[in-house]
């Protein structure tokens, strides 16, 4: 398993190459949507001859395809993008490039992370890192794989309800979500702009402390991002838990059920405080998230027309028609789903009934976390409801597809920062995660409790 | 048409002054530039691109606040306004649906027969413009240049009910727009441009009728002649027992006509909802007061200022069409008293194209402005040479005296001169009759005679010394 700090005494082209070729090896995963070898080459050179130094120098990584980046098309895993190449590259990409880095390739995602199991990718879906007939998690698999597979030490993820740490989860890395604001979006495919966020995926906790470092702070781009705030730390002490006991029911898996207690008690022994502690609106939460988030989606995708980039739809002959048929061609069904839902509750008369109730329940949920913060320094739930589902089991099935994000999506209703650690496996051998939420803006606290208590990667 | 009684409420969308556009760093003045030449990936809608407010244009809409007598929201935001069209990049227009920046205020508008009426402000929102689209047989062309142009738009009650009314209102929004700062005001590139709400009710009625929105108006002109038209054609439809029908209408200003674009039964759902890539604007008291401590003098205080100058109200007005002449009246006035500035607002009302936008900006030295008024106060220089004297000033020329005396415009007012040129006249026969006609109490007459007095002196004789002359001689 191959680290950050294991690969900086290598040469950047050693790393890039024997990136490369893992990933063609690994082909058949259909992690990677496409290899930017030539850049990467070059810039690995760049590193190699002292040009271009800093703290990731010559260490390979991957980015979903939902970034902005160069050397292949941005494609956000959707037809409408299968030709659009990016004349500018997202801030985060450009933060860990200023620091050495070296993008090789981009990740597979629901197209437009749309989804929970990198199956709506248009392109074919991402297979489950440790078991091929399960799927990937999403929407950032092919990033969770690529990480789980050791193709590179790191990679990019973005998480609008849960997008990172579920299939952190799924392939047994870390995922890390960040307090809303402390990465820019800016250069990112937008899904949800009230809820998406920038994070990565890594093998050990000191890895993610480093990327993150590089990627967060304010962003002059994005005026919705944060001052300058997070600086890596050492946990000090004991800390409070909570266990959010909505989210450890009979409806969740026995395997994840076990992992998650088998943790408390690790927290347990190691002299934490752990009480059972409950949040009722959690349960309402995928109700507002189904709201908010469509709302939102409808709105960002409303830009992909086939006027003035990306792909036009053939033989049309008026405008409505250029529209409809390009957005036709160019989406998929389960983007589709969402732009009607959120049309629909943005359509004058249902707004207020559905918009803007989602938002008042959204401000009630941010005020339950919010007090039982003044007694816990953190939140502990199951990351998702079971380890990775079987290939096609709920394509049929938005709802039980939904129902994979229970757990995640109050951390991006609230802004809250959360992560996936690796904690154990199913009978079956599937990786299970569990995750810990914490107060804006306790990202570096949280990483450096979850650095203290370890995980089972 | 005298039953009838026509209710109007413009909106008015005012192109804010500022160097970039409202979300990106683009270039804002965009006229006569080549097609999407200036754009930023922000104004293209590009994946990933989000919005940058730009403080200038607040601060602008803040000032427009004052100029409004509004009050500006402590906090306000930005909202999605989505609908699909080739000239609008995001599928959506980022415009202030809930959350306004400037909320009610009111205008006090001078009305031609000397008095004024208010008209009362909804609110005015910040937004962004959309592009530009050119159509051809089978194509069309997008230019996003004019993508993202900040603009205010202000909604007024509906407090008109006549064209000249209407007229008057746009006119002053003028006038408070450009003096503020708030926009360079170049009507012929839209920078102010106005949707006229009109509808018409029968006398006395409390009912309102049913309303047309005649959209893109850019002139105040074609505010009150569509104002004009809608009245007539509404009222005729009425007459006619037919009803009016709700809808948004163009106006041809070479026919004179407005002609339906839009009905309401086409009004599209916008399905607003609010920017989550923008954070409220949050303003205290303190900062709206100091950015408010910033707005020059505006036309209501000019006209305050200059109440007791003893000039017409019109003369005042049209002064008021340009910031820099009415600050060159209050300098003057400052320096020179009351007579001085009175004299010069009356040169600028009477000489200058005031109106003529393009004409170049002229401007004079005061110390030079009030020599003239001297020289003119003195009866040094006819009335007409004044004028002359002050165009003059007013392109560039310096030291009216040295021009007055270069130019033979002095008047003679040496008595002796002046006393020999009155006795010739008087010794002339063709003077005889009007000598007879103002001995007999015909006092007119006397005009006569300075006339023949100021044709000898070719102009230069002061004509007050010459009457007294005449009167001490008969």
């Amino acid at each position: 398993m191959p680290t950050i700090s294991d690969l900086q005494s290598n040469t950047a082209r050693q790393n890039v190459e024997d990136a490369i070729k893992k990933a063609k090896e690994n082909d058949d995963y259909h992690a990677l949507l496409s290899i930017t070898e030539k850049r990467a080459l070059e810039r690995a050179d760049a590193v190699d001859s002292g040009e271009v130094t800093g703290r990731l120098a010559g260490i390979p990584f991957v980015v979903k395809d939902n970034y902005l980046a160069y050397g292949a098309p941005t494609t956000a895993a959707a037809r409408i993008l299968e030709n659009f190449n990016a004349p500018l590259q997202a801030t985060a990409v450009e933060k860990l490039e200023a620091e050495g880095a070296i993008c090789i390739g981009k990740a597979n995602l629901d197209a437009f992370a749309h989804g929970g199991s990198t199956e709506n990718s248009a392109f074919g879906p991402t297979k489950n890192a440790i078991d091929p007939t399960k799927v990937a998690g999403g929407s950032s698999g092919g990033s969770a794989v690529v990480t789980a597979l050791d193709i590179v030490p790191f990679a990019l993820g973005s998480d609008t309800g849960g997008s990172i740490r579920q299939p952190a989860s799924f392939n047994g890395v870390y995922g890390i979500k960040p307090t809303y604001g402390m990465v820019s979006r800016y250069g990112v495919v937008a899904m949800a702009s009230s809820t998406d966020v920038m994070g990565c995926f890594t093998k050990t906790v000191e890895d993610a402390e480093l990327v993150m470092s590089v990627m967060a702070g304010r962003d002059e781009k994005d005026m919705t991002t944060l001052a300058d705030y997070f600086h890596s730390t050492e946990a000090e002490g004991t800390y409070k838990i909570g266990v959010v006991k909505e989210t450890l029911t009979n409806d969740v898996d026995e395997s994840v059920r076990k992992v998650t207690n088998e943790y408390v008690q690790k927290l347990k022994q190691a002299g934490h405080t752990v009480e059972e502690v409950s949040l009722p609106l959690v349960k309402f939460s995928l109700a507002m998230y189904y709201i908010i988030v469509p709302a939102e989606v409808s709105s960002n995708l409303a830009r992909y027309d086939g006027v003035r980039f990306g792909r036009r739809a053939e033989n049309v002959k008026t405008l409505a028609e250029l529209y409809g048929r390009s957005r036709d061609e160019g989406f998929v069904t389960e983007n589709k789903r969402r732009i009607m839902i959120g049309s629909y509750v943005l359509s004058s008369g249902y707004f207020d009934a559905y918009y803007l109730k989602a938002q008042k329940a959204r401000t009630l949920l941010i005020q339950q976390f919010d007090e039982l913060f003044k007694q816990y320094d953190f939140l502990l739930t199951p990351t998702a409801p079971t380890p990775a589902f079987g290939m096609g089991e709920n394509v049929e099935d938005p709802i039980k597809m939904y129902l994979s994000d229970a757990m995640t999506v109050p951390a991006n209703l609230t802004g809250m920062p959360a992560m996936s650690i690796p904690a154990g496996v199913s009978p079956d051998g599937l990786p299970i995660g569990v995750q810990l939420v914490a107060p804006r803006k306790d990202d570096a606290k949280m990483l450096a409790f979850a650095k203290s208590v370890g995980g089972v990667v | 048409m005298a039953d009838y009684e026509m209710t109007i409420g413009i909106e008015c969308h005012v192109q804010l002054a500022t160097k970039t556009k409202l979300f990106s760093p683009a270039d804002n003045d965009a006229r006569d530039a080549a097609p999407n030449s200036k754009t930023h990936p922000i104004d293209f809608g590009l994946p990933g691109m989000l919005p940058i407010l730009n403080k200038e244009a607040v601060n602008l809409a803040i000032k427009a606040g004052k100029a409004l007598n509004a009050k500006v929201a402590n906090v306000s935001r930005f909202d999605r306004k989505h609908y699909f069209y080739p000239d609008l990049p995001n599928g959506y227009q980022i415009t202030q649906m809930y959350m306004p920046t400037i909320l009610s205020g009111s205008v006090e508008v001078p009305l031609e027969n000397d008095s004024s009426m208010t008209v009362r402000i909804h609110h005015a929102h910040i937004e962004a413009d959309a592009g530009k689209l050119t159509h051809y047989a089978d194509y069309s062309l997008v230019d996003l240049n004019r993508a993202g142009t900040p603009l205010i738009e202000i909604v007024s009650e509906p407090d008109m009910h006549s064209p000249a009314e209407a007229r008057a209102y746009a006119t002053e929004l003028y006038r408070l727009m450009t003096f503020a700062g708030i926009t360079h005001g170049d009507l012929y590139h839209g920078n102010m441009r106005f949707d006229v709400n009109l509808s018409v009710a029968k006398k006395g009625s409390e009912e309102l009728g049913t309303r047309t929105e005649t959209k893109n108006l850019n002139s105040f002109r074609s505010v009150e002649k569509a104002a004009e038209y809608e009245f007539k054609r509404q009222v005729a439809l009425l007459e006619k027992g037919e009803r009016v029908v709700q809808e948004t209408r163009g106006w041809d200003d070479a026919k004179g006509k407005t002609s339906s674009q839009r009905s309401k039964e086409d009004a599209q759902d916008y399905r607003y909802m609010p920017d989550a890539d923008i954070p409220p604007i949050v303003l205290t008291d303190q900062q709206i007061a100091d950015i408010h401590a910033d707005l020059p003098k505006l036309p209501p205080q000019y006209r305050k200022e200059w109440g007791d100058l003893g000039v017409d109200k019109s003369v005042i007005n049209s002064i008021l069409a340009n910031q820099q002449y009415a600050e060159l009246v209050s300098a003057v006035l400052a320096s020179g008293g009351k007579k001085a500035a009175k004299r010069v607002a009356n040169w600028i009302a009477s000489s200058l194209n005031i109106d003529d936008m393009s004409d170049e900006t002229k401007n004079a030295d005061v110390a030079d402005l009030l020599a003239l008024c001297e020289m003119t106060e003195k009866s040094e220089i006819t009335s007409n040479a004044a004028s002359e004297l002050f165009n003059d000033l007013m392109s560039g020329a310096t030291d009216p005296r040295k021009l007055a005396e270069e130019r033979n415009l002095l008047q003679v007012s040496d008595e002796g001169a002046v006393a020999a040129i009155v006795d010739e006249v008087l010794a002339d026969p063709a003077s005889q009759k009007a000598i007879e006609d103002i001995k007999a109490g015909n006092d007119k007459a006397i005009g006569f005679l300075v006339g023949q007095i100021m044709k000898k002196s070719q102009g230069k004789a002061n004509p007050a010394m010459a009457q007294k002359m005449i009167r001490e001689r008969l």
